[in-house]
């Protein structure tokens, strides 16, 4: 489980996500949705660590793996398929011993469809197929929650597909996962919760209820809404 | 021929000059090719001039030993890639224009400091002498050597997974900074130790040249580290003997054998040379 408590992300001093409380159940499949700007990213990187300017608490039940954005990856790196998948071994690894097993790095690349690709060089890869790699890195982390961030940007139909049946299998395993997405028709297909988020909490329910049509209205007008001078916030710590 | 290619290396000074660059030759490059795969190339230059004012420091305060000039040397070493540091995180990334700003005052500053010193020849501190690897300076390349690649070997892992995806680092062991400072202490240590033979100014050549040059022998990474190690060490030796028989300062003359090693991979290296875009091989089927 994941608890947000009064949680305030901050850019500065602005609020990228103001005062939010709830929490992701464990065994719980949510997607994060929002306008663009509406601090989506911000929430996944503080949850997982990476964002220390923060108010409020976060209380972390169980150890996290988070799947980055592809573009802040330096994909021109000369390492191959298995040296990234066995990464996701690092935590758990001995500094002498080697990061992964050979044999799981082997399975992990077949799950996601890469058979073959061990020794090829990420930088020869689609952006689909570099995806796919990144979901093989996950699965070794082996972590009860699992945090994406919009794993499925400039991904085929067909991709998005095979990696979404994948995370159906991780959900059923009784894992945590929480993903940012835009593509609000495949969360209501595919995401039992969704949290609608546009600097403000504006839903965290079911998916049905929370994208109600109401809802996204105000998603849009809270997210459009920026002031050059904003005024103190009088819930501010 | 046999004169040409042996004769010099039975002279003492030669040798000692050899046995120094040598060690930096294997130590130095598979960070180069680090700095030029994470894009900090910039960071080399920044590097060569910013040690200057320290080993200044160290040769008006300590004299004119290597120790004291090597000590002045690490830590404004150490003090300006902190520094750069500090400015990519204020500019988010866009420092290249502040680093030129650093290290064009950081030259300046170092000349006008060994100004108060008399019987520093700049040149010979610049460009590096032969003449100039006397025991300790030997000891302090050999040393450097000794600690740069066992270290790089045991933060390799993590090293290449912050190259490669510095949040994932963060998130999977908080190491990230710690990591990134050991780097750069290796950087600034293995240019440091070379500055007798090679001059502050040439000893990142022998670093970054075999390191740029890499990307046309070697495909993956530890290949590119092989590739320019390589090269470094021919480098170093062609380098000396053109030093010998062309009468030329050491650093200088290893730096454009390093350079002309470069041209001879752009030119004809198994990837991405001027012979591979002109043979075309048939394409495979799948």
């Amino acid at each position: 489980m994941i608890a947000l408590e009064n949680l305030t992300c901050l850019h500065g001093r602005r609020p990228a996500v103001h005062h939010l409380t709830g929490r992701f159940e464990p065994g719980s499949m949510t997607a994060i949705v929002g306008p663009n700007g509406a601090g989506k990213t911000t929430l996944l990187r503080t949850i997982a660590g990476l964002h220390p300017e923060f108010e409020g608490h976060i209380n972390r039940g169980a150890r996290l793996a988070l799947l980055p954005q592809a573009p802040t990856l330096e994909r021109g790196f000369p390492i191959t398929c298995a040296d990234v998948v066995a990464m996701g071994g690092y935590a758990a690894a001995t500094v002498f011993g080697a990061a992964a097993d050979r044999a799981r790095v082997d399975e992990a690349l077949e799950t996601v469809g890469l058979n073959g690709f061990a020794r090829r060089l990420v930088n020869t890869l689609s952006a689909g197929q570099f995806q796919r790699l990144l979901f093989a890195r996950l699965m070794l982390q082996d972590a009860p929650v699992m945090l994406l961030d919009e794993p499925f940007s400039n991904v085929d139909a067909r991709t998005t597909a095979d990696l979404m049946r994948l995370m159906h299998r991780w959900h059923e395993a009784g894992r945590t996962l929480i993903a940012v997405l835009h593509d609000f028709e495949l969360v209501s297909r595919e995401f039992p919760r969704t949290l609608l988020l546009a600097r403000d909490k504006i839903a965290w329910d079911q998916t049905a209820v929370a994208l109600s049509r109401e809802n996204l209205l105000r998603a849009r007008l809270t997210a459009e809404a920026w002031t050059e001078d904003p005024a103190l916030c009088r819930d501010a710590a | 021929m046999r004169d040409l290619l042996f004769e010099p290396f039975a002279l003492g000074f030669m040798r000692r000059a050899l046995a120094g660059c040598l060690a930096l030759a294997v130590a130095g490059p598979p960070l180069g090719v680090f700095l030029v795969l994470r894009r900090m190339s910039l960071m080399s230059d920044v590097l060569q001039h910013g040690i200057l004012p320290g080993i200044a420091l160290g040769a008006v305060f300590g004299g004119i030993s290597v120790f004291a000039m090597g000590t002045g040397g690490f830590l404004a070493g150490l003090a300006v890639a902190l520094l750069a540091g500090v400015l990519a995180r204020a500019t988010g990334g866009r420092e290249d224009s502040q680093l030129a700003g650093v290290y064009l005052v950081a030259l300046a500053l170092g000349v006008a400091i060994l100004s108060f010193r008399r019987g520093v020849d700049l040149t010979h501190l610049l460009f590096g002498s032969v003449l100039a690897v006397d025991d300790t300076a030997l000891i302090l390349m050999a040393g450097a050597a000794s600690i740069v690649l066992p270290t790089l070997a045991l933060i390799w892992r993590p090293l290449v997974m912050e190259s490669f995806d510095p949040d994932f680092l963060r998130a999977e062991s908080g190491h990230g900074a710690a990591i990134h400072l050991a780097f750069l202490a290796l950087v600034v240590l293995a240019v440091v130790s070379g500055f007798t033979a090679l001059g502050t100014l040439m000893s990142v050549g022998l670093m970054m040249l075999p390191a740029v040059a890499a990307r046309h022998w070697g495909e993956t990474l530890s290949g590119q580290i092989a590739a320019s190690v390589i090269l470094a060490v021919l480098s170093s030796v062609l380098g000396l003997l053109l030093s010998y028989h062309a009468d030329l300062p050491a650093g200088p003359a290893i730096v454009l054998t390093a350079g002309a090693l470069w041209l001879v991979g752009i030119a004809v290296g198994r990837r991405e040379s001027l012979l591979r875009r002109l043979v075309r091989h048939r394409h495979y089927a799948g």
